[in-house]
C-alpha cells in the first residue's frame, strides 16, 4: 500500500461495507454452493433425501453413459467448429461494416438487432423459417436443387452411371435442416451466426482503435488491399480477437437456450449439448449428484481450454 | 480514397462487391425478422397454403398478406395459453428489480474497490473476474437446494434478489469506468466533511450515469431475455415471464397455429427492439468497451 498514509480501522471498514454485496454474494452465491456442488459430486442425490457418499462413482459412471458421451462429443463438435467460424464470419461483418458508406450505421443496426433478441424467440422463428413442408428457406431453395438436380442428373446420364442415382440426383432436395439427424447440428451451427451482432461491434470498435498513421506508413510502402489486412488491421486487431476467441469458447461450452427449444436434443441425440444433459440428469431425472459431477467436469474443460487460449495468446496476440 | 496503382475500373468494382455484399448481409440478418412479421398477420391458410409457383404471383402472396391479418394478436392476448398481459408483467417487474440491483450494488462495489484504499481490495478483484468465468451450472443444484430451503421456488426472488450482490460482470464494466475518473475530483468534497457514502451518492453517481446506464440496460435485456432462470425456479404458469411462455406456447400439446405463434414472438421481441432504438448509442458503446477495455 502507498507510504503517504496508513490504512485505519476506520477505512478498512467503510471499503468494506462498499464491497459488502459482492462480499455477502460471493459467500451465498459462489462459496457455498461450489461447495456443496463438490461434495455433491460424490454423492448419490436426489434432493428429495439425503445424499449419499458414493466416492468416485458419479464420476466413473459418465463414461459408459452414452448420453452423456454423445453430449460431450457434440459440444465439441459444436465449439471447434462455430467458434472459429463465427469469430471469421463475425470478423468479416466488421471489415464490411467498416467500409465508409452512406447506410453504414442502417446496415450496422440490422446486424446488430438479432442478437439482442431473446434466444427463444430466435429458436421460435427459425424454427418456422426452416420449417421443411412450409418454410420460407426450404420453399425458395426448392428452385435451384431442381435445376441443379437436373442438370447433374443430365450429366450423370451422359457418363452411364446408375440410374438409381440419376433419379437419387434428379430428385434432388433441400435438406430438412432440423428435422434430419444429419443436418440438424449443421443447422444450429449455422443458426448461431445470425447472433454475432455483439462480436460484430466489438470488433468494429477494435478497428476504431487503429491509429491512421498505420495506414498510411502502410500506404507509403505501397501496401494495398490484402497485405494492408495482413500486416496492419489484423495483428492489431488480434487482442480483440483474443477476447473474442475466450468469450466465445466461454459460452459455446454453455449452449443451452437454442437447441432445447429447438430440438430438445433431437433428432436422436444429434443435438445434445452439454448443458442440456445436465439439465436434464439433474431436473427431470433427479441424478443430482451426476448433474453436479458433470458441472465439475465442463468447468474444468472450459478452464483448460482458457488456459490453453491463453498460453497461445503469446505467440499470436500483439499488445501494443 | 483512390490509391496509386488502382484504376478507376477496378475501384468500382471493388465499390459495387461491396455494396451488393451489404445487401445480402442484411438480407440474411432481417429476413427471419420480416417473415415472423408477416405470418403474424397472415391468415392461418396464408400461412399454409403452398404459394403459387409463378414467380411474379409466388412474390405478391408472400409478401403482401391482404388484408391484414391483425386478428392473430387479438388472439394471442386473450388466449389462455399465452397470458400476455400477465406474463409481460411477471416479466417487466423482475426485468426492472434487476436493472435496479445491478445498478446500485455493482457501483457500490465498483467505487468501494477503486476509490478507497483497504486490504484485500485486490485479491476481490481477482475473484470478480474469476467468477465471472464460472458457468451456471456449477452452482445450479445447490442454488436450487438453497432458495427452496428458503420456500422461493415458484417465486420472482431467485431471478432477481441475487442481482443485489453485484453481479460481477458488471463491477468489472463499472470499474473500468471508474479507473478513468480522477482522484481530485472527490479530494476537495473529503475536505468539506462529506462522508464516503455521500461522495458515492452525490459525485461518483452522477458522473458515472453513462455507465450505469449501460450496466441497466444490459442486465434489463439479459433479464428480459433469460430462459434457464425462469425454467428452473418457475414452476407456476401465472408466475411465468414470456421467454419460458412462448417456449410452452410452442410446445404446447395438440400444436398452436404458426400465425400465433409468430404474432406471440413479436410481442416478446418488440420491447427489445423499442428499447434498442431508444438507447442505441449506450447499446453499442457498452458493448465496445467490454472488449476494448476488457
Amino acid at each position: 500500500m502507498s507510504a503517504y498514509s496508513r490504512i485505519t480501522w476506520r477505512d478498512q471498514l467503510i471499503g468494506m461495507a462498499f464491497a459488502a454485496p459482492f462480499i455477502v454474494g460471493v459467500a451465498v452465491l459462489l462459496v457455498i454452493p461450489l461447495g456443496l456442488s463438490f461434495y455433491y459430486s460424490f454423492c448419490h442425490y436426489t434432493m428429495l433425501t439425503p445424499p449419499i457418499w458414493i466416492g468416485l462413482k458419479n464420476y466413473t459412471h459418465l463414461i459408459s453413459d452414452d448420453a452423456f458421451v454423445r453430449s460431450l462429443l457434440n459440444t465439441c463438435l459444436f465449439s471447434a467448429v462455430s467458434v472459429p467460424l463465427a469469430l471469421a464470419w463475425s470478423l468479416f461483418l466488421a471489415l464490411l461494416l467498416n467500409v465508409p458508406n452512406r447506410f453504414r450505421n442502417i446496415y450496422r443496426t440490422i446486424v446488430f438487432i438479432p442478437s439482442l433478441l431473446p434466444l427463444v424467440a430466435t429458436a421460435v422463428i427459425w424454427r418456422w423459417m426452416l420449417s421443411p413442408v412450409h418454410g420460407p428457406i426450404n420453399f425458395v431453395l426448392k428452385f435451384p436443387c431442381r435445376w441443379v438436380g437436373g442438370l447433374l442428373a443430365d450429366i450423370a446420364v451422359a457418363f452411364h452411371a446408375a440410374p438409381a442415382f440419376v433419379h437419387a440426383l434428379r430428385h434432388l432436395k433441400p435438406p430438412l435442416w432440423l428435422a434430419d439427424g444429419n443436418w440438424a447440428m449443421t443447422t444450429i451451427i449455422l443458426l448461431s451466426l445470425w447472433g454475432v451482432g455483439q462480436t460484430v461491434i466489438i470488433f468494429l470498435a477494435g478497428l476504431d482503435e487503429i491509429p491512421l498513421e498505420l495506414y498510411e506508413s502502410a500506404a507509403l510502402d505501397g501496401a494495398t488491399g490484402w497485405r494492408r489486412l495482413r500486416h496492419v488491421t489484423l495483428p492489431m486487431l488480434t487482442p480483440v480477437i483474443f477476447f473474442n476467441l475466450v468469450v466465445g469458447i466461454i459460452a459455446s461450452w454453455q449452449v443451452f437456450d437454442l437447441p432445447y427449444v429447438m430440438t430438445h436434443g433431437g433428432p436422436g441425440r444429434s443435438t445434445l449439448f452439454y448443458s442440456m444433459y445436465l439439465f436434464e440428469a439433474g431436473f427431470q431425472q433427479l441424478r443430482m449428484g451426476a448433474a453436479c459431477a458433470m458441472a465439475w467436469v465442463q468447468l474444468v474443460i472450459i478452464l483448460l481450454l482458457t488456459v490453453i487460449a491463453f498460453w497461445s495468446a503469446r505467440k499470436w496476440v500483439h499488445y501494443r | 480514397m483512390s490509391m496509386p496503382g488502382q484504376n478507376r475500373s477496378a475501384l468500382f468494382a471493388q465499390r459495387l462487391l461491396v455494396q451488393v455484399a451489404l445487401l445480402a448481409v442484411a438480407l440474411i440478418y432481417l429476413a427471419p425478422l420480416f417473415w415472423m412479421l408477416d405470418t403474424s398477420v397472415k391468415t392461418e391458410r396464408q400461412a399454409m397454403s403452398h404459394i403459387p409457383s409463378g414467380a411474379g404471383k409466388a412474390f405478391s402472396a408472400l409478401l403482401v398478406p391482404h388484408p391484414l391479418h391483425l386478428d392473430n394478436y387479438r388472439k394471442v392476448i386473450e388466449s389462455p395459453f399465452f397470458k400476455m398481459p400477465l406474463y409481460a408483467r411477471n416479466t417487466l417487474v423482475i426485468a426492472l428489480l434487476v436493472a435496479i440491483g445491478s445498478m446500485l450494488s455493482a457501483s457500490l462495489v465498483a467505487y468501494g474497490l477503486t476509490k478507497l484504499r483497504w486490504h484485500g481490495r485486490q485479491i476481490l478483484f481477482w475473484i470478480v473476474l474469476g467468477s465471472m468465468m464460472l458457468p451456471f451450472s456449477v452452482m445450479m443444484v445447490p442454488l436450487y437446494q438453497i432458495y427452496r430451503d428458503f420456500g422461493w421456488i415458484g417465486t420472482n426472488l431467485p431471478l432477481w434478489l441475487p442481482t443485489f450482490m453485484a453481479p460481477p460482470f458488471y463491477i468489472f464494466l463499472l470499474r473500468q469506468f471508474y479507473l478513468t475518473i480522477p482522484d481530485e475530483l472527490t479530494e476537495a468534497a473529503v475536505i468539506d466533511g462529506a462522508g464516503p457514502f455521500r461522495i458515492w451518492w452525490r459525485i461518483m453517481v452522477p458522473l458515472t450515469r453513462p455507465a450505469l446506464l449501460v450496466v441497466g440496460l444490459f442486465s434489463f435485456v439479459a433479464s428480459w431475455n433469460n430462459f434457464i432462470g425462469p425454467l428452473v425456479y418457475l414452476t407456476h404458469q401465472r408466475t411465468f415471464t414470456l421467454a419460458l411462455a412462448l417456449q410452452f406456447f410452442q410446445t404446447r400439446h395438440g400444436g398452436v397455429a404458426h400465425t400465433l405463434l409468430m404474432a406471440a414472438t413479436v410481442l416478446v421481441v418488440l420491447p427489445i427492439i423499442v428499447i434498442f432504438f431508444l438507447a442505441q448509442k449506450t447499446f453499442i458503446r457498452g458493448i465496445a468497451t467490454t472488449g476494448i477495455k476488457g
